[in-house]
């Protein structure tokens, strides 16, 4: 029975990969609906209007003008440092909310617009129950506004909150007000403090003591608006002795000019509890000529508080046409965990600057990095990685792997670790390798009678193995045809 | 079934074969033998299509049609197998996995229907307890970490799997020992019928105790020079390849 | 993470005035490089927030003052000159506080097509030829150390292989730096052309008394087409120098340069190479060894670029850490646009012996071409207990135990080094190193 799931594997690979590799970004799509927009630019105004269009206490204003007036003092200051080149982002040209017209807050699926029940549908996602995967709660964020939250009352009645972030606000601003900010303050870099100052909506997850979330959450984020920023923010609380497996997607639709997306995401977990954060980032690249797609500026940061308490990352990013993303962990609770699996591709003129940063503070801690980064076509993939071992960190241990795979003589891939060690019983091993893939092993796999598209992707699904199996099974599936997908075209 | 006819090919602007000719007819299986460098492996390699053998002269013809023409994998579906000698590690990518794309892909292009899992399953166990392969090699990824011999099995496991119409076996001895020689060699006898046809790639005569080929040749400069019925074999056995050369002192 | 600027230094380190810009009898285009340069550190030393010097801060440094020597050398003392003394023949080529010291030297006979001078009587007799490679590969717009060694540049030499020729025995440059009431500050320039086919093995010596100054040495060292270029360098200077050393190199096609470094000594250490690799097959090795303690600041920082195909790279890093000392290593490696079957592998590995030590590393690999083999591994960590318990088990007792696994560790670097005089010279370095940083070992 063991060999079971390898043939389960196995039987989806040589099915799908020839529907797939056909395929160009399926999701391109525009649904067709009546917005309430605020008005173009960002000033103090807009932030006030975010905040006044969700009926917001003093004190959350009061943190969003603070970032905001901090955020003035940056100046045009972006940080230069990663390995990206992009025009000059024009913050004034741009809408910073944008949501659907419905009645404020549907209580239930029947209230929410037919229209974006279509849409979820066409995307693969029903946010009907009776329709929906069995073990997923989706939060389904449309622009700046979450606009259904499937099984919140099930999760309810177990203790679990569910809800969109403007939701948790009304309702648990006790939770919201002790946690927000905590992990990524507002100042924290251009991006966050951005953020901070005008982030519409986003999920917001808290798990009692004890307590064991049943079922996978997930939030879909989709922009639709054109020339609309999305800055989501997402907030998770695990607390004591709690596990909660926690599930990001994205899309957008194919336009011609870029849009900016920056989000914060804020995970704590405090003695003995764990998070599993998966992600499968897949905004518009933009089209084959570099036209196009989503500047994807994301602060995500993980705070293992408690002691033993896991933070355990997985990303798979094929879209946007700009990415700078390091999903962290801040490892304070002694014997704390973290990880960080990625796979990061890119095609034609998409550019990745991403890793992660593990921070050990407490006493044998733990961290793995295990980063595989392909890229194909003109563009190009920086890994950037962060470990530091405190001072106070006894025993501390980190394992780093990076492995880059080239496709195509026009393409980059870097590799920026920095590894700080300040205690001498930690033991931090990191190891990166760059490789192309082998004409040895291509013409293995055609002289079996594998097509060469199929034997790349063969050979890439195989590259990638060790953190497709760290993903959540639903979602495993979807990233490896995503990975086939994003390099159609590149090899021949 | 094979033709091939005044095969002249070029190896990084080396000219490795020189005026190849050999035909193989369905059911028979022929033996190719020669010393070092003498266009053994390149004959493989172009019978199978791969890059950077370039064929400056002559014809294949595989059942009447040109195969010179098809792409690696387009020969793979036709019916077209090598054997290699050294066996490619695909680092991540399950045998099984690997076993299953093949062999659908293969099925698809011949029209035939595919495997799902479950069928594929049952297959595969079949073939593998013939040659003593575990349940564990599979779930390995590919070639990564097999020793030589499971490398070879694992060779033959496919040839059965893909029922290819056409084998080319390049030095599939090599690096074995008695008994998985003995395994494999059994694996080659059982594939054997009268409308598939083979042809052994071998330095030794040691293969040729257990697999018996009809026709053998020596090949010498990327011609062959002499061919015989299996006696041949042992005539060079006993007195090397110079000494069967034709013009040697008999 | 930083961006790139820099921030102005309160005090440049110059320790004299602008009127020390135009030196006598030197030629027109000296002076307009020193004025260059001068221009480039006009803004500052590089700040923490300059990427490259993210973990070696020079803020403090640039508060000191240094004076220079301006007259002939002074003696040097015996004890030191013994030190440096390799028991085997070698062109020895003698500096004390930045001059060369032509009575303490032995250049000795060299074969047809050699010429070993200092750098005053190159520019004497080949003017052209030195203004044509002085600052060919050491560029001081763009490095730091290569600014601060044109601007007060203080003699130095020239060492040419022609086409075809080749050294038997070793050129040794031995940099020595005597106590002085003042903190000195010695800025040597060797440049070293190694002609097609040619073949040359420098060994460098910096050696000191005790005492405050600022060591700042460049070389520029062209290996031309074919030619063999091995360069062993020891650093053992007294623990409140500052030595900031810059090498910077191209390879023609075909061409090999190996580099042995070993660096025990200075308070605040940089040892940088900048190699250009500008032929195919050819083949670079860089092996570093660093051993330090006490509040010892020792940086790696090297780039490779590999600017065509077909050429290797190979580098081994390794560090001792013991009392408070941070050991910074930074590689680069950079694979340009078609260079394809480049084949480049970088290690570096730090041993920690001591709670306060800081290690740390920034191994990059920057890669414009795919078919590429590249990779890199840092590690840092304490003693293996393993190995240390198997030792004492077979009645070794810790202090020792823990010193033959460092020994063992540094030793790998050490046995790079392909001549057995050489190898012992710096062996004995090492172990009086290991001896001198006691404290964790016993």
């Amino acid at each position: 029975m063991a060999e079971t799931p390898v043939l389960t594997r196995a039987e989806e690979n040589a099915a799908q990969i020839d529907a797939l590799v056909n395929e160009k970004y399926r999701y391109g799509f525009v649904t067709d609906i009546d917005s309430d927009f605020a008005p173009k630019g960002l000033n103090e105004d807009i932030v006030r209007f975010i905040s006044a269009k969700k009926n917001e206490p003093e004190w959350l204003l009061e943190w969003r003008l603070k970032a905001f007036r901090f955020w003035l003092s940056l100046g045009e200051d972006e940080p230069g440092w990663a390995n990206l080149r992009y025009p000059k982002i024009d913050y004034q040209d741009a809408y910073y909310y944008a949501a659907p017209k419905q009645a404020a807050g549907p209580k239930s699926l029947d209230e929410v617009d037919p229209e974006l029940l279509k849409t979820y549908e066409k995307l693969g996602i029903p946010l009907a129950e009776r329709a929906a995967l069995a073990g997923v709660a989706v939060d389904a964020v449309f622009d700046s506004v979450s606009v259904a939250t499937t099984f919140k009352d099930k999760l309810a009645a177990m203790g679990i909150i569910f809800c969109s972030i403007s939701e948790a606000v009304r309702e648990h601003p006790e939770l919201v007000r002790r946690y927000l900010g905590s992990v990524v303050p507002y100042g924290d870099n251009f991006f966050a403090t951005l953020n901070s100052a005008v982030f519409t909506d986003g999920s917001f997850v808290y798990v009692p003591k004890g307590t064991r979330c049943p079922m996978e959450l997930s939030t879909y984020f989709r922009i639709n608006a054109a020339k609309t920023g999305q800055f989501e923010r997402t907030l998770i609380i695990a607390d004591e002795g709690s596990y909660v497996s926690y599930l990001e997607g994205c899309t957008a639709p194919m336009r011609d000019e870029n849009q900016l997306h920056a989000a914060v995401v804020e995970l704590v977990a405090l003695d003995d509890a764990e998070i599993k954060y998966s992600t499968v980032q897949n905004w518009y690249p933009g089209d084959a000529d570099g036209k196009g797609g989503i500047y994807n500026f994301v602060t995500k940061r993980g705070a293992c508080r408690g002691r033993n308490s896991k933070i355990s990352w997985t990303q798979v990013e094929t879209g946007s046409a700009i990415t700078w993303k390091y999903p962290s962990c801040i490892l304070q609770g002694d014997n704390s965990v973290g990880e960080f699996y990625s796979i990061a591709v890119t095609n034609n003129f998409q550019q990745a600057d991403t890793g992660t940063k593990m921070i050990h503070i407490g006493k044998n801690t733990s961290s793995r990095i295990i980063s595989k980064g392909i890229s194909a076509g003109r563009s190009s993939a920086t890994y950037r990685g962060l470990v530091r071992i405190q001072a106070g960190a006894e025993g501390a241990r980190n394992h780093t792997q990076c492995d880059s795979l080239l496709i195509g003589a026009k393409c980059a891939a870097h590799t920026v670790p920095y590894i700080e060690s300040r205690n001498p019983s930690a033991r931090v091993e990191h190891e990166a390798t760059t490789s192309k893939i082998s004409e040895d092993q291509l013409f293995y796999c055609r002289s079996r009678g594998i097509a060469q598209e199929d034997a790349v992707a063969l050979i890439v699904n195989g590259f990638c193995r060790e953190v497709l199996q760290a993903l959540p099974m639903e979602f495993a599936v979807e990233a490896q045809k995503l990975v086939g997908v994003s390099l159609e075209g590149s090899v021949g | 079934m094979l033709e091939i006819r005044n095969l002249h090919a070029k190896v990084d602007g080396r000219e490795i074969l020189q005026g190849l000719d050999l035909v193989i007819n369905a059911g028979e299986m022929h033996a190719i033998m020669g010393p070092n460098g003498s266009g053994k492996s390149t004959l493989s390699y172009v019978l199978a299509g791969r890059d950077g053998y370039e064929v400056t002269a002559g014809s294949v013809l595989f059942e009447g049609h040109d195969l010179l023409a098809l792409k690696p994998e387009e020969r793979a579906r036709a019916g077209i197998f090598l054997a290699f000698q050294y066996p490619v590690e695909v680092p991540g990518v399950p045998s099984a996995t690997f076993l299953k794309t093949a062999v659908n892909a293969v099925r698809k292009a011949r029209g035939e229907k595919e495997y799902d899992a479950f069928e594929f399953l049952k297959l595969m166990k079949a073939k593998r307890d013939a040659l003593g392969m575990s349940e564990d090699m599979l779930k390995r990824p590919l070639n990564v970490g097999f020793s030589g011999g499971e490398k070879k099995r694992n060779e033959v496991l496919q040839m059965a799997l893909l029922e290819p119409r056409f084998m080319v076996l390049d030095e599939t001895d090599s690096g074995l020992d008695v008994d998985a020689l003995r395994v494999v060699a059994a694996g080659i006898n059982a594939l054997r019928r009268a409308d598939r046809a083979m042809l052994v790639i071998t330095h030794y005569q040691r293969l040729l105790d257990h697999v018996r080929p009809d026709v053998v040749h020596i090949l010498s400069k990327g011609r062959i020079v002499r061919s015989g019925g299996p006696e041949l074999a042992l005539e060079l056995e006993a007195k090397g390849f110079a000494g069967v050369m034709p013009g040697a002192a008999a | 993470m930083a961006a790139l600027a820099r921030k102005p230094a309160t005090t440049i380190p110059f320790g004299y005035g602008a009127e020390a810009v135009a030196r006598p009898n030197e030629p027109a285009w000296l002076t307009s490089k020193r004025a260059a340069a001068r221009a480039v550190l006009a803004a500052g030393l590089p700040s923490p927030r300059v990427e490259s010097w993210k973990y070696t801060n020079l803020q403090a440094f640039a508060t000191q003052a240094f004076a220079m020597l301006s007259d002939g050398p002074a003696d040097a003392p015996l004890a030191l000159l013994k030190q440096t003394t390799i028991d085997r023949p070698s062109h020895r080529v003698v500096f004390v506080d930045g001059r060369f010291a032509p009575a303490l030297s032995n250049v000795g006979a060299v074969p047809s097509g050699v010429t070993i001078r200092s750098l005053d009587d190159a520019i004497s007799s080949d003017e052209f030829v030195v203004a044509r490679r002085f600052g060919a590969l050491a560029d001081a717009s763009s490095n730091a150390i290569a600014a601060l060694n044109a601007a007060h540049g203080s003699g130095g030499v020239v060492i040419a292989l022609a086409r075809g020729a080749s050294l038997t025995e070793p050129v040794h440059l031995v940099f020595i730096a005597t106590a002085s009431d003042r903190a000195m500050a010695f800025h040597p320039r060797v440049l070293i052309e190694a002609g097609e086919g040619s073949a040359l093995t420098l060994i460098e010596s910096h050696v000191s008394e005790a005492g405050a100054y600022w060591s700042n040495p460049v070389a520029e060292i062209a290996v031309a087409r074919d030619a063999t270029v091995r360069h062993w360098t020891l650093q053992d200077q007294a623990r409140d120098a500052t030595h900031l050393a810059l090498n910077a190199v191209s390879l023609a096609q075909g061409a090999r340069y190996e580099s042995v470094l070993l660096a025990i000594g200075a308070g605040l250490a940089r040892h940088e190479f900048d190699v250009a690799i500008e032929g195919e097959h050819a083949e670079v090795s860089l092996d570093g060894g660093y051993l330090i303690g006490g509040t010892q600041h020792s940086d790696h920082t090297t780039r490779i670029v590999h600017k065509v195909g077909h050429a290797s790279t190979r580098e081994v890093y390794k560090g001792v850490l013991d009392g408070r000392a941070r050991g910074v290593f930074q590689g680069t490696i950079v694979v340009e646009p078609g260079a394809d079957k480049t084949d480049a592998h970088q290690l570096s590995r730090t041993l920690m012996l001591s709670v306060g030590a800081e290690a740390d590393a920034k191994p990059e690999l920057m890669i414009y071409a795919d078919d590429v083999k590249c990779s890199h591994g840092a590690s840092s960590g304490a003693l293996d207990p393993a190995q240390l318990f198997y030792l004492r088990s077979r009645g070794i007792g810790e202090a020792a135990a823990r010193a033959l696994l460092v020994e063992g560790f540094i030793a790998e670097t050490i046995e790079r080094i392909a001549d057995e005089k050489v190898r012992a010279y710096f062996t004995r370095a090492a172990g009086d190193g290991l001896r001198a940083h006691g404290g964790a070992l016993s």
